[in-house]
């Protein structure tokens, strides 16, 4: 060992610089086994909009469609049951759905582009169960509403526009999923208007 | 504050004493010279196995159907997957790199003597649980080299008399190299051997930092201590060597990375051209050839006409290594202060292991076997000579204090 | 060892002949910067290769994107009925069929070039030639025995094999440098195609040697300081 007097500034201030510039590698080598993990281009091949054709689909009748693995609804809902939503705004947790959860497009009393179509994905906002469709029993689970989804899980309600009764543990309502029209018989699920 | 947790912490394991003993207070020779980048720079490539193929396995298929098309699933489809794939690639080939230019070093200055017998021989344990590792690994790509190298280096216990059939039988767990041999070695490669690799990579510090480090003169520096039993050729592991290693990690990230980025094939020999094709049962590529790292062996294994000698011969190729430290009878540990016949000796050895490196890569021609015979008598004859020689060798004197 | 070899490889029957011996092969001096003979070479394997040959590695979209075609023209152009733009570009006849038609199924592309290199192609492709006895009626130079037909030769004419060894070919579209650019566009995509990240890894490649450079110094700065101690 040698005794020449030590320079504490320079010494100090290579090691700071050596640590930051390799922790600053460090964290760039992090990047990519962080990025492996985003969805694949086959999950998002997967995953890409899909394209319904609900021509087909009768008054009251209820389809569901695949879109990134999820159950996605498509519901006709008959004039009688579009005129009943308005009814029963007392009786549900987010009426005129402030919650974003649905795209802008589609915050209006029936949660659609067209009143008559109801689309949105079937997965319970409590924790993930797919809700069940009652088209004429719903009057069991709420007295005085024809139809609606009742969740089996937790039990969990929604009107026919998927909005969330009160008392339920569902916190908010259905996701509407971005979705256009291509024309009069088909709708493109997974994607907004122009954003294509 | 930190103070105080360190204490409550010292006082129910022995952190800060752990530390002082392996770093803070681990005397290491002063005159470490290029040759001892290469410990750190092991561990550091053993870091990047580990991670990038912990990564791997997050999309890898290890099926027969699904391996090859998942190999370019992870090139293609995931994010920077190409980018962990040849970090894993290129990265097995700078291992054998390192670990070949590590015990190169031990060899020089004698770094197996006594009393680092047992350092050598968890060394050479790992470096055999490594090629054990690479092979495994090299079949999961599921390509016609993968596939037709794993026939071959299997059949070799074929050679093994009586039991050798139904040992090969076996170990593939079917007629041929198929999805349940893919499916062991898979398990063997992520789960089993990286467990037993880092086991002894752990015992081979151990035994490191109780007998303390070799160095280019082969002096024991604990053998020269001052008045406070602080070796005096000694110093501190931190922060002398951990600056110098960080120096090292960079210069050796700049090869490494430019062979990653650059040339991540590397010259179609980390990255063999028949490997990117999907295996074929029913078809063998004209040209076999193991991964380089192999080579040497490979070719002494090819060199001896007979398939059960040729078998022990690269066998022994191997487990003489394993006997060095009682082969060499000499007292002087370093190359510096050793016989001329010594330093031609290892030059031959080193010679010989090249070109047999070269001559397992190429196909083989009648010359070239040859040679390979030649050079796989000159690379047994290394261990040999230095047995007969090492008794009585003419030295040079070994200086008290280090030199630089 | 070369007993156990010749053994193996007389076990399993060979059911394709292997490309060996052959002519020397030609340089391709492909540009993968060349984004408009990349997207010619798409057009050129589309129209004559994709019929039997997959590239079942590579997404449309994917290769829209890398070689700056828009996904809308990819789609009319390319995309088979029914298919979307993510999907892997599988549109080859099943191996079946082809294995009947062929007496091998037609391998993959994807990775060709990076199986046979750059230069393997380009000479491949220029080096069919008119040969009566094959069941194609054409036999190539650098893989002799092919079992595919000249697919290419409506454009490069019918190569004839001329007595020093050259092919000369006569009653094609194009003209023989026309051809040339043809065989060095579908040589290019192909390469693109094996390793479709090469230009990316190789950007990315000079900022990470030029951060390790700077670390290297720095380290080396303190490696040097903190060694006054000791020298």
């Amino acid at each position: 060992m040698s005794n020449a007097p030590v320079d504490t500034g320079r010494r100090r201030f290579l090691t700071a610089a050596t640590a930051v510039v390799g922790g600053a590698g460090a964290a760039a080598v992090a990047v990519p086994f962080i990025k492996s993990w985003n969805p694949s281009a086959k999950a998002k091949a997967a995953g890409a909009p899909v394209e319904v054709n609900i021509s087909k689909v009768e008054p009251g009748q209820l389809i569901r469609v695949e879109w990134r693995g999820k159950p996605v609804w498509v519901v006709r809902r008959t004039q009688e049951i579009l005129d009943g939503l308005p009814a029963i705004d007392a009786q549900l947790r987010d009426p005129d759905s402030v919650e974003p959860q649905q795209p802008a497009y589609a915050q209006n009393t029936g949660r659609s582009i067209k009143a008559e179509y109801f689309i949105a994905v079937g997965l319970c906002t409590h924790l993930g169960c797919s809700p069940t469709y009652l088209p004429d029993t719903f009057g069991e689970q709420v007295e005085g509403v024809a139809s609606g989804f009742f969740c089996p899980c937790h039990g969990s309600k929604f009107d026919m526009a998927g909005r969330v009764f009160q008392g339920v543990p569902a916190p908010l309502n259905l996701v509407i999923p971005p979705h256009q029209y291509i024309d009069d018989s088909t709708v493109l699920i997974g994607v907004d208007k122009g954003a294509a | 504050m930190v103070k105080n947790i360190i204490n409550w912490i010292d006082e129910r394991i022995p952190m800060t004493a752990t530390y002082n003993r392996h770093v803070g207070q681990y005397a290491t020779p002063t005159n470490f010279n290029f040759w001892y980048f290469f410990g750190s720079l092991a561990m550091l490539v053993l870091v990047n196995q580990l991670l990038t193929g912990i990564w791997l396995t997050m999309n890898y298929v290890p099926t027969a159907e699904g391996a090859f098309a998942s190999i370019e699933y992870i090139m293609r489809d995931v994010e920077y997957g190409w980018l962990l794939r040849y970090m894993h690639s290129t990265g097995a080939s700078a291992f054998f790199v390192v670990i070949y230019l590590h015990m190169f070093r031990g060899l020089i200055y004698g770094s197996y003597q006594k009393p680092r017998e047992l350092l050598w021989l968890f060394g050479m344990l790992i470096f055999l649980v490594l090629m054990a590792e690479a092979f495994m690994g090299y079949l999961l790509p599921w390509g016609q080299m993968s596939y037709w190298g794993a026939q071959v280096i299997i059949s070799l216990f074929g050679a093994i008399p009586v039991i050798g059939d139904d040992l090969t039988l076996w170990i593939r767990g079917d007629f041929v190299v198929s999805g349940a041999t893919l499916n062991r070695f898979f398990a063997l490669h992520v789960i089993a051997l990286p467990l037993v690799l880092v086991v002894l990579v752990f015992l081979h510090l151990i035994a490191l930092h109780e007998v303390g480090s070799n160095n280019p003169d082969g002096i024991e520096i604990k053998q020269n201590k001052d008045e406070n039993g602080w070796p005096k050729d000694g110093i501190p592991f931190h922060p002398y060597y951990t600056v110098k290693d960080i120096m090292g990690v960079a210069g050796f990230l700049i090869v490494f990375c430019y062979v990653l980025f650059f040339m991540p094939e590397g010259g179609g020999y980390f990255l063999e051209k028949p490997n990117f094709e999907a295996a074929n049962p029913m078809k063998t590529p004209e040209h076999i050839a193991p991964v380089w790292y192999f080579t040497p062996f490979y070719a002494i294994l090819r060199a001896i006409p007979d398939k059960l000698m040729g078998v022990i011969g690269m066998g022994l190729a191997i487990a003489v290594l394993f006997v060095l430290p009682w082969l060499d009878r000499c007292k002087v540990k370093s190359i510096r202060y050793r016989s001329m016949v010594h330093k031609l000796n290892i030059s031959q050895f080193a010679v010989s292991f090249l070109v047999l490196g070269y001559l397992g890569a190429v196909p083989a021609t009648p010359a070239l076997t040859i040679a390979a015979r030649i050079f796989t008598l000159t690379y047994f004859g290394f261990f040999l000579f230095l047995w007969i020689y090492s008794k009585n060798e003419k030295t040079k004197p070994v200086p008290e204090r280090l030199t630089h | 060892m070369k007993k156990l070899l010749i053994a193996l490889v007389a076990l399993v029957p060979t059911l394709a002949i292997a490309a060996g011996g052959g002519a020397p092969l030609d340089k391709a001096n492909i540009d993968l910067n060349d984004t408009e003979s990349l997207q010619r070479g798409l057009e050129l394997f589309q129209e004559n290769c994709a019929g039997c040959h997959s590239t079942q590695y590579q997404r449309y979209d994917r290769v829209a994107t890398d070689l700056d075609i828009p996904l809308d023209e990819m789609r009319a152009k390319y995309l088979p009925e029914g298919a979307k733009i993510g999907e892997l570009m599988e549109n080859a006849i099943p191996d079946a069929d082809a294995a009947k038609w062929f007496g091998a199924s037609p391998p993959d592309l994807t990775l060709v070039a990076r199986v046979r290199g750059e230069d393997w192609i380009y000479s491949y492709l220029h080096g069919f030639y008119k040969d009566e006895s094959r069941p194609f009626g054409v036999n190539n130079t650098i893989f002799p025995l092919v079992g595919m037909p000249h697919v290419l030769e409506g454009l490069q004419g019918t190569p004839v094999k001329q007595e020093d060894g050259t092919l000369v070919a006569t009653g094609g579209a194009l003209t023989a440098e026309e051809y040339d650019q043809v065989v060095r566009d579908i040589t290019g995509y192909l390469v693109y195609s094996g390793d479709p990240v090469k230009l990316e890894r190789e950007r990315l490649g000079w900022w990470v040697l030029g951060f390790l450079f700077i670390f290297f110094i720095v380290a080396y700065l303190l490696k040097k300081e903190y060694w006054k101690d000791v020298h």
